[in-house]
């Protein structure tokens, strides 16, 4: 294993890989389509997604690492277990981090942190990736993951905080004085803040990087 | 290394492996986590009290910054005490640090009820009470402010530790929040009414009653509970202050003091008769 690892480059093509198949052709949430659920839920304003994305990804990779590390001593029939614990202490870690550093920030998440846990993708990655494979790679397809998600969380949430608030990061965007309440013609369209838009958005999403890679369209 | 392989591998399925490796599995991560746990604290509560007194500030309409908020909250909130639910007062205790949860659970004749006093800028003065009580998940928690008639609601805040977001979360909202501004907790004649949160919308210019939130209706029942029961512990309190700060008209003048509070305690008659709307 460690001689392997010697011979191939820390950083080489088939890193990068790792890195750049999630973001497009393998991406976790239009292509395995894992951890919609989050996706959904987070995604009303930027912010949020955000930081939820880089939570995601740090949470994705250390327990990829750490399970990598294990895979070799856990024990077959607890396995699912043993990889819930590795995640739920991940997350609690995170959550208490937000607490104490990023306070405004972990309360704007509230629920959602604790809900990391039940990220598919994390789960998914561990069992499909990191059981099998060494340590760096595992680390490297876990931020892969990450960003893979991160990247649809903010497409999405882009799109749905400028129509649903007309702001960006909590900045105005839109000009107040276009709005019908101020004598304007525009309205914020505030079906966009529910989640079941959030998903045509993820749809819309698959639609078009179906149509651009005829590869993803199933026979 | 082949062999060491191999053996693990045998071993990995055996019950005594398993339990093993569970147990050290959970000790470590639990020693890790309450490492961690202990380490943060202190920032956390920190961030916590800035984050309550801020709360506190903004029910008077006094936004303040992170920094500032220490020093900010000494100048305006003048005077912290605590009442007991029979209205004596105890100057002693800082109300900042009471724990209402705790208090709650006490007998009802030990509890230490927070008050805040607040002297606004332009001198007028406000009384902050905070309630506490439960929603849909978890508990929810707030700060009324009200107006030296200790009757009409100035401002409050609300705060939550698990609602849904986008529903029962919504209660932390100016939107929610200003409506509350100028209702009353008690009617003309004096009696506690507290403001209650009407499903489907409270009729325009009902001094008792606000709007509910949609989609969050068990945060909404459980905030106006929390409201009536956490404002009535007061009662007692706001009568005796009310007739402390305003003149009592001419026919309760005769009573003694004790009288009347016996009075008001067996509800015979309206607590206070010349309630200011």
């Amino acid at each position: 294993m460690s001689d392997k690892k010697e011979k191939t480059p820390w950083f080489g093509p088939a890193q990068r890989k790792l890195i750049t198949e999630p973001l497009g052709v393998k991406n976790p949430v239009t292509v395995l389509v894992l951890g919609i659920c989050s996706a959904l839920a987070v995604t009303a304003k930027l912010q949020p997604a955000v930081v939820m994305a880089i939570s995601v990804t740090v949470v994705t990779a250390v327990s990829n690492l750490i399970l990598s590390l294990l895979r070799r001593t856990i024990p077959t029939r607890i396995r699912i277990i043993v990889q819930l614990i590795i995640v739920a202490a991940l997350v609690t870690l995170v959550s208490e981090v937000l607490k104490a550093f990023a306070y405004d920030v972990s309360k704007q998440l509230s629920v959602f942190v604790g809900l990391i846990i039940t990220n598919c993708i994390i789960m998914g990655r561990i069992e499909a990736f990191a059981l099998g494979n060494g340590p760096w790679a595992s680390f490297v397809d876990g931020i892969g993951n990450g960003l893979g998600y991160g990247m649809i969380l903010v497409i999405v949430a882009f799109f749905r905080e400028l129509l649903g608030c007309g702001t960006l990061w909590g900045y105005r965007v839109i000009p107040e004085s276009l709005y019908t309440a101020n004598g304007g013609f525009y309205e914020n369209n505030g079906l966009v803040i529910m989640p079941p838009m959030a998903l045509i958005f993820v749809g819309a999403i698959i639609w078009i990087q179906r149509k651009r890679n005829k590869n993803l369209i199933e026979e | 290394m082949e062999e060491k392989t191999q053996k693990k591998k045998i071993n990995r399925n055996g019950n005594a492996y398993t339990f093993i490796y569970a147990t050290v599995l959970v000790v470590v991560v639990a020693t890790l986590l309450a490492l961690c746990a202990t380490g943060l604290k202190e920032r956390q509560r920190q961030n916590i009290e800035a984050e309550t007194k801020q709360q506190i500030l903004s029910t008077v309409g006094i936004s303040s910054e992170a920094d500032a908020v220490h020093t900010d909250f000494e100048r305006y909130i003048s005077r912290r005490y605590a009442v007991k639910r029979n209205g004596i007062v105890d100057n002693q205790i800082d109300a900042f640090y009471i724990n209402l949860k705790n208090e709650l659970t006490k007998p009802e004749a030990d509890q230490q009820l927070p008050v805040f006093v607040a002297n606004m800028p332009n001198g007028a003065t406000k009384y902050i009470l905070p309630v506490r009580g439960n929603g849909l998940w978890g508990d929810i928690w707030g700060y009324v402010a009200l107006n030296d008639d200790l009757n009409t609601i100035f401002g409050v805040v609300f705060d939550h530790e698990s609602e849904t977001p986008g529903l029962g979360a919504e209660i932390v909202t100016e939107a929610f929040r200003s409506q509350f501004v100028g209702k009353s907790i008690f009617d003309a004649q004096g009696q506690f009414t507290s403001v209650a949160v009407v499903k489907g919308g409270a009729a325009p210019g009902d001094a008792h009653a606000v709007d509910a939130i949609s989609g969050g209706t068990i945060t909404s029942n459980g905030l106006q509970d929390m409201l009536h029961r956490g404002l009535e512990f007061y009662r007692t309190y706001l009568g005796n202050l009310q007739r402390e700060l305003m003149p009592p008209p001419p026919d309760t003048t005769t009573m003694s003091a004790d009288t009347l509070l016996q009075v008001i305690d067996m509800e015979h008659i309206p607590s206070q008769p010349n309630s200011i709307n």
